[in-house]
């Protein structure tokens, strides 16, 4: 039994905190944060790029690193305590993966090292509107045309990977996005420290990527596993947010004493922590899941999809309540992590889908237990 | 992440499913047990016998050293065998206070003489402990506890009552907290005694709880006389001895049993909403999956204490999260659950109501599991002051004599 980061991939996690805490500090994450004209931190990116953690997970002859699934999960968790302004969560949990699954070897060598050495930036394009609309975009002829919107990532992204309908059904196409018919209109977005694009393609040439008629199902798929590597980033998040409340309720004094020392406070932080427990330890068994690749993954997922979600907006908005008037403004850190929380609550899809895939989860496993 | 045992591990998995199996009924989701089908007498009578097996092949009280009767045994077996037993029809509970509680406490405090003669028969389950700690002003507020006992030379007088008893009925023993010197600060005039629950002028009186049920008892103690040997602190320094019996009082209390998400399902395939069941309504589905998720988070957690224990650390007060939600969580599924049956949920009657009427005893117990073993508030003052290392409250008892206290009416 060994439900824990092991002591390799604590050193990993705790190498990365220390880095971090320097290359993406609450500054630097400010400058993205406070200029309109930068999408991202071009630096931050470069040396996790050097770290190689770009090419965490991929292979060695593709010039990665061939780590695990759990070594993975630990520099999600400390990128998402930093709230780091790089397009890791598009470049690698959704491109990098669905070429890892889908691509055929000659995509993968060619696309691959290039995601590995950081000059290659990957985002996903699958919303076309509020809710979960039918798709209009079409693969006609080896011509994609029609519009995404919101693309994470999208403006800054060198290829995209987008669902859309064919003959077949849905099936998922890789597209140069510096193709001249592709227009990119980047996005005012809740959270300024991650970018967006609303993307046209106008019959732009087409890559197909995996099976046609099967993009349903491989998204799904690569979703369920983007939702573990999300929740590890929102339970960094969360930590960080608790951490930050408790020394602010230690040194802002009130009623002639530390805030922090009324019980109504104390009883907000001390539900933090049980909400960031209970998401950790969902986290966990989704970090197992994944490593073992086995038929527990979609439940795994959407539990610690779930767990982290809440915990993470949760502690955010408590966060606010504990810091007061200052909490507000525009100077204190609270609401990068406020944006930051609703921003990843809102990828891979709502809340209320992932307790459905659950449900249906739990539907399966009690009928086989019984 | 490993859920595998070590080979050594599963060895002993396998030889503590081996004992199981041979020995007691598998638990059917939604079926009737032992501890609701029994009546109290029955109930006693096959706990002891269920005891005494354990004891017999090495399985009761697993950690004790051999010396003590124990089978010297890791903290991981022991959890091992829980996870184990807990998924047979066993009657657990009734030693519960006793073992996990009372004995811990008497091995740390007591003389070696006393040791030797109280652990052995109960791990055997032969004598029953109580711990008669709680008092009708002294409950979250425990040192505020005003059980006298009065030095008369080699013997202690005590007077007064005790409250919220377990099990004090059946006990053979008891761990007694009392104030020997109220003239002093409240923390620094208690004291720590054992005591016969057979000596005379200890009056015993269940309370009969709003489940029906009179698992509790109050205690009253007149003209007591216990002798000093029975004294397990230093006088006056019992408040540090009773805060050691309170850390492993909610390591025993652990978790509040109860219906849960496995039983929601099973109700929910029973209830017709429209042309289908509740289990295809889109509401319920929304909060079957939160009840899931907390469930399984206090249970991954535990593995995580359990992760911390074989790598040789200590685990802090996290575990006291698993009691505060899903005592919390029973209360709230329990009532959901009734809701969905509308006026069919008003019937309690193990054989007509759905799922063994698990959802309406659920109901009726969580608001005592919420206050048992640390109140929802006590629980988030620990997980605040002691993991997140915020102020304690400011107190207005601490520095004056304990008998010019404020006391209401």
């Amino acid at each position: 039994m060994n439900f824990d980061y092991s002591v390799d991939q604590l050193q990993l996690k705790d190498e990365a905190r220390r880095f971090l805490s320097d290359a993406s500090s609450m500054a630097s994450v400010r400058q993205v944060f406070d200029d309109s004209n930068k999408s991202f931190d071009i630096d931050l990116w470069s040396s996790v790029a050097d770290l190689g953690w770009l090419g965490a997970i991929i292979p060695e002859e593709q010039g990665g690193l061939a780590l695990g699934a759990t070594e993975l999960c630990a520099l999600s968790e400390e990128l998402g305590r930093a709230i780091a302004p790089i397009p890791f969560s598009s470049t690698i949990y959704l491109f990098t993966q669905l070429l890892l699954h889908l691509g055929t070897s000659q995509q993968r060598d060619w696309l691959l090292p290039e995601v590995a050495k950081g000059s290659l930036i990957g985002c996903v394009a699958s919303s076309e509107g509020p809710g979960n609309p039918k798709l209009k975009a079409r693969v006609q002829g080896g011509k994609l045309s029609g519009v995404k919107l919101p693309v994470t990532d999208g403006d800054i992204a060198d290829y995209a990977i987008v669902s859309a309908l064919d003959d077949a059904g849905t099936s998922l196409y890789l597209i140069d996005l510096k193709s001249p018919e592709v227009n990119r209109t980047v996005l005012t977005t809740i959270d300024p420290s991650r970018s967006a694009a609303e993307i046209t393609f106008n019959n732009v040439a087409v890559d197909p990527l995996g099976p046609p008629g099967e993009g349903v199902a491989m998204l799904k798929h690569i979703f369920d596993q983007a939702a573990i590597y999300t929740a590890f980033e929102q339970i960094g998040g969360a930590d960080k947010v608790l951490e930050m409340t408790r020394d602010y309720a230690l040194k802002r004094y009130a009623f002639g004493r530390a805030i922090g020392s009324f019980q109504a406070v104390k009883h907000k932080m001390a539900n933090m922590y049980v909400r960031n427990q209970i998401a950790r330890s969902n986290a966990y068994f989704g970090a197992w899941a994944l490593e073992a690749g086995n038929h527990e993954v979609p439940k795994a997922a959407a539990a610690a999809r779930i767990a982290a979600t809440e915990a993470f907006q949760f502690s955010t908005k408590e966060a606010i309540e504990i810091f007061g008037g200052i909490g507000t403004t525009w100077e204190a850190d609270c609401h990068l992590f406020y944006r930051r929380a609703k921003q990843l609550s809102l990828m891979l899809g709502p809340i209320a889908e992932w307790r459905e895939q659950l449900a249906a989860e739990l539907e399966i496993s009690l009928d086989v237990n019984t | 992440m490993d859920f595998n045992d070590t080979p050594t591990e599963a060895e002993y998995r396998e030889k503590a499913l081996e004992f199981l199996t041979k020995n007691a009924p598998m638990r059917h989701l939604g079926r009737p047990t032992l501890s609701t089908t029994l009546g109290p007498a029955d109930l006693l009578a096959a706990a002891q016998i269920w005891q005494k097996k354990k004891a017999d092949c090495g399985f009761s009280c697993i950690t004790w050293s051999e010396e003590y009767g124990g089978p010297g045994g890791s903290a991981i077996e022991s959890i091992i065998f829980s996870q184990e037993e807990a998924r047979f029809d066993v009657p657990l509970g009734i030693y519960q206070v006793s073992l996990g509680v009372c004995m811990p406490a008497i091995l740390k405090l007591g003389s070696e003489t006393i040791k030797q003669r109280f652990a052995s028969p109960a791990l055997r389950g032969e004598e029953i402990w109580c711990q008669l700690f709680s008092e009708p002003g002294a409950g979250s507020d425990l040192a505020g506890v005003r059980t006298r006992a009065i030095s008369d030379g080699d013997n202690w007088i005590v007077n007064g009552q005790k409250v919220w008893t377990s099990n004090a009925h059946l006990s053979d023993f008891g761990l007694l907290l009392a104030r020997t010197d109220p003239t002093t600060q409240k923390h620094k005039g208690l004291t720590m005694f054992w005591v016969d629950m057979s000596s005379p002028g200890i009056e015993i009186r269940p309370i009969h709880q709003m489940t029906g049920k009179r698992g509790f008892n109050e205690v009253y103690f007149s003209d007591v006389s216990i002798p000093d040997s029975h004294r397990l602190s230093d006088v006056h320094a019992g408040w540090k001895a009773a805060l050691v019996t309170l850390a492993t009082e909610r390591l025993a209390i652990g978790g509040a049993k109860g219906a849960d998400y496995e039983e929601l399902v099973a109700l929910a395939r029973q209830i017709p909403c429209d042309d289908k069941t509740v289990m295809q309504n889109g509401g319920f589905r929304q909060r079957l999956a939160d009840w899931y998720v907390n469930s399984e988070g206090v249970k991954l957690t535990r593995l995580r204490t359990m992760t911390a224990l074989s790598r040789g650390e200590t685990p802090g007060p996290e575990s006291s999260i698993g009691k505060f939600i899903m005592a919390a969580q029973l209360q709230d599924l329990s009532d959901y659950a009734m809701d969905l049956q509308g006026q069919f949920g008003t019937i309690h009657e193990s054989d007509r109501s759905l799922i063994s009427a698990a959802f309406q005893d659920g109901w009726l117990k969580a608001p005592g599991s919420r206050l048992a073993g640390g109140t929802d508030e006590i629980l988030l003052n620990i997980i605040a002051e002691r993991i997140l290392g915020l102020p304690s409250e400011i107190r207005v008892d601490k520095e004056k004599p304990f008998n010019e206290l404020p006391v209401g009416r």
